[in-house]
């Protein structure tokens, strides 16, 4: 859990790393260059491949995790104070965590499978895949559950991020409460740097470069 | 003051049970919140109907028995405290308390607000000990320990086995407990010998009687009255992952 997670959120690094490649203004060829070279590199191949065996081993886990947790206590309070003592984003990890799961399946059916099963977007097509993302992104549901899902994931996070550390053993008084702030930093530079996406392209129209409104 | 109690009553351990709605007038506020169930149990019995079934001992913060979950929270509302050092002085006039037993699958409940908490002494048979030669006790200089050590180890050794931890979990589960059992003596040099054997066969026991799995929520440290540090669920961690790496 610990380990997969940690290693999902390098991947969230890279990732927006490269897609803010695309508010370059330069009609989305840098975008466009990074992801042709990522499917041509065999290293990105096989990270790529450890990438959904992450994603698959996290959800296993965490399905494992909340039905025996669910098991261990059959009779539940009637007066329950276990907000008093904890918080929220430690306890709906399942439902933050379910909430990007079916956003990753939107996400991957939207570009993924174009770009790199079907072949309908990209290299001689209609459109090349910086144009593919920024017309998803000007569809209002699309935007606004790409929104939506980043907070989510910003949630996640800031809970998450710690409790790794604290999973794998890594916990002592004087950096600990660094890891929290470091969490909920990071939860909130991937909501803000995520969430760009959607309010520039969709509220700000952004990337006119890439595809001009008509 | 006067105070609404709905206390958790049921007769025995395949019993339904339900919630019982009692009066209790004229209570003291410098009662103890068990001071103020004897008096309402010596109620019930002049009326000739069953006492309510608590758990309690030494009555002084020390034995770990009171086990109670008052409006929503381990032994009440007062952090860092057990049910027998929490006074009826954190209530308020006419405030309605609703008093359950500890939930969880490892602790079943046995008559009202008695639980049976021998999940716990299966836990420490696994591995809650060392083992050492009969005789004279060593002098206590010959093995000098590293003062925070030694403090970390005593911090851990305070708990008293209550299950606040399991019980204000929302997943039930005991890491608090164990990990600070398995703290205590893997801090110190006669822990070290059987450390790794230690911590596999308590974590398996401790998987096996049903408690849930840690997500890092917290409430246990929240709620355990003797302020036993999460940071000893991450050594226990710890010593789990290098015991199983080394093969133990
Ligand atoms: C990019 C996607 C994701 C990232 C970066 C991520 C990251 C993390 C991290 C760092 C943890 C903490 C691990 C620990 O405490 O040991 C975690 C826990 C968890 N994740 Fe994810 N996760 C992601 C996606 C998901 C998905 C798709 C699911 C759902 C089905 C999910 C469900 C959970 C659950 C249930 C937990 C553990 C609960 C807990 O510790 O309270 N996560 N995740
Ligand atoms: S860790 Fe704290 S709450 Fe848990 S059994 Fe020990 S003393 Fe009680
Ligand atoms: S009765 Fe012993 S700790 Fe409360």
């Amino acid at each position: 859990m610990a380990l997969t997670g940690l290693f999902l959120i390098t991947f969230l690094v890279e990732h927006l790393y490269t897609n803010l490649l695309i508010f370059a203004g330069d009609g989305g060829l840098a975008f466009n260059e990074a992801s042709h070279s990522m499917v041509h590199s065999i290293f990105i191949r096989v990270v790529e491949i450890v990438l959904f065996a992450a994603i698959i081993l996290h959800v296993f886990q965490a399905l494992s995790l909340t039905r025996e947790n669910a098991k261990a206590r059959p009779v539940k309070y009637a007066v329950s104070g276990v907000n008093q003592t904890s918080d929220w984003f430690s306890r709906n990890m399942g439902l933050t965590g379910s909430l990007i799961l079916f956003f990753i399946v939107v996400h991957l059916n939207n570009y993924f499978v174009p770009y790199r099963i079907t072949g309908t977007v990209g290299d001689g097509q209609e459109y090349s895949i910086a144009q593919c993302v920024v017309l998803a992104l000007r569809h209002p549901g699309y935007a606004g559950l790409y929104l939506v899902s980043v907070i989510v994931l910003g949630f996640h996070l800031n809970h998450g991020f710690q409790s790794a550390f604290q999973s794998i053993g890594f916990n002592n008084k004087t950096y600990m409460p660094l890891l929290k702030l470091a969490g909920t930093g990071l939860a909130i530079l991937f909501t803000v740097g995520f969430g760009a996406f959607p309010v520039l392209i969709f509220l700000f129209k952004f990337c006119q470069d890439i595809l001009p409104l008509n | 003051m006067n105070l609404t109690l709905k206390v958790w009553r049921q007769k025995n351990a395949s019993d339904k049970g339900a919630f019982v709605t009692y009066n209790a007038k004229n209570v003291s506020e410098d009662m103890s919140f068990l001071e103020m169930l004897d008096v309402l149990n010596e109620e019930l019995v002049e009326k000739g109907d069953q006492p309510i079934a608590f758990d309690h001992d030494c009555r002084e913060g020390i034995c770990g028995m009171c086990s109670m979950y008052i409006n929503g929270r381990a032994h009440g509302p007062q952090n860092g405290t057990t049910t027998c050092q929490l006074h009826m002085r954190k209530f308020k006039d006419g405030e309605t308390i609703t008093i359950e037993p500890w939930r969880a699958a490892a602790f079943p409940v046995i008559k009202d607000l008695v639980v049976d908490r021998s999940s716990f002494d299966r836990i420490i048979a696994a591995g809650g000990f060392i083992s050492v030669n009969t005789g004279n006790a060593q002098d206590a200089n010959s093995l000098p320990i590293a003062k925070k050590d030694a403090d970390d180890a005593f911090a851990a050794a305070a708990c008293i086995g209550c299950g606040a931890c399991v019980a204000s979990c929302k997943n039930s589960s005991a890491m608090l407990f164990v990990s600070a059992k398995v703290s205590q003596l893997a801090l110190l040099p006669q822990g070290r010998p059987e450390a790794a054997t230690r911590v596999l066969n308590m974590v398996k026991q401790m998987d096996e009687e049903g408690f849930g799995n840690c997500t890092n929520t917290g409430s246990c440290e929240a709620e355990c009255p003797k302020e036993i540090s999460l940071e000893n669920i991450a050594r226990m961690n710890r010593e789990f992952l290098f015991a199983s790496l080394a093969g133990a």
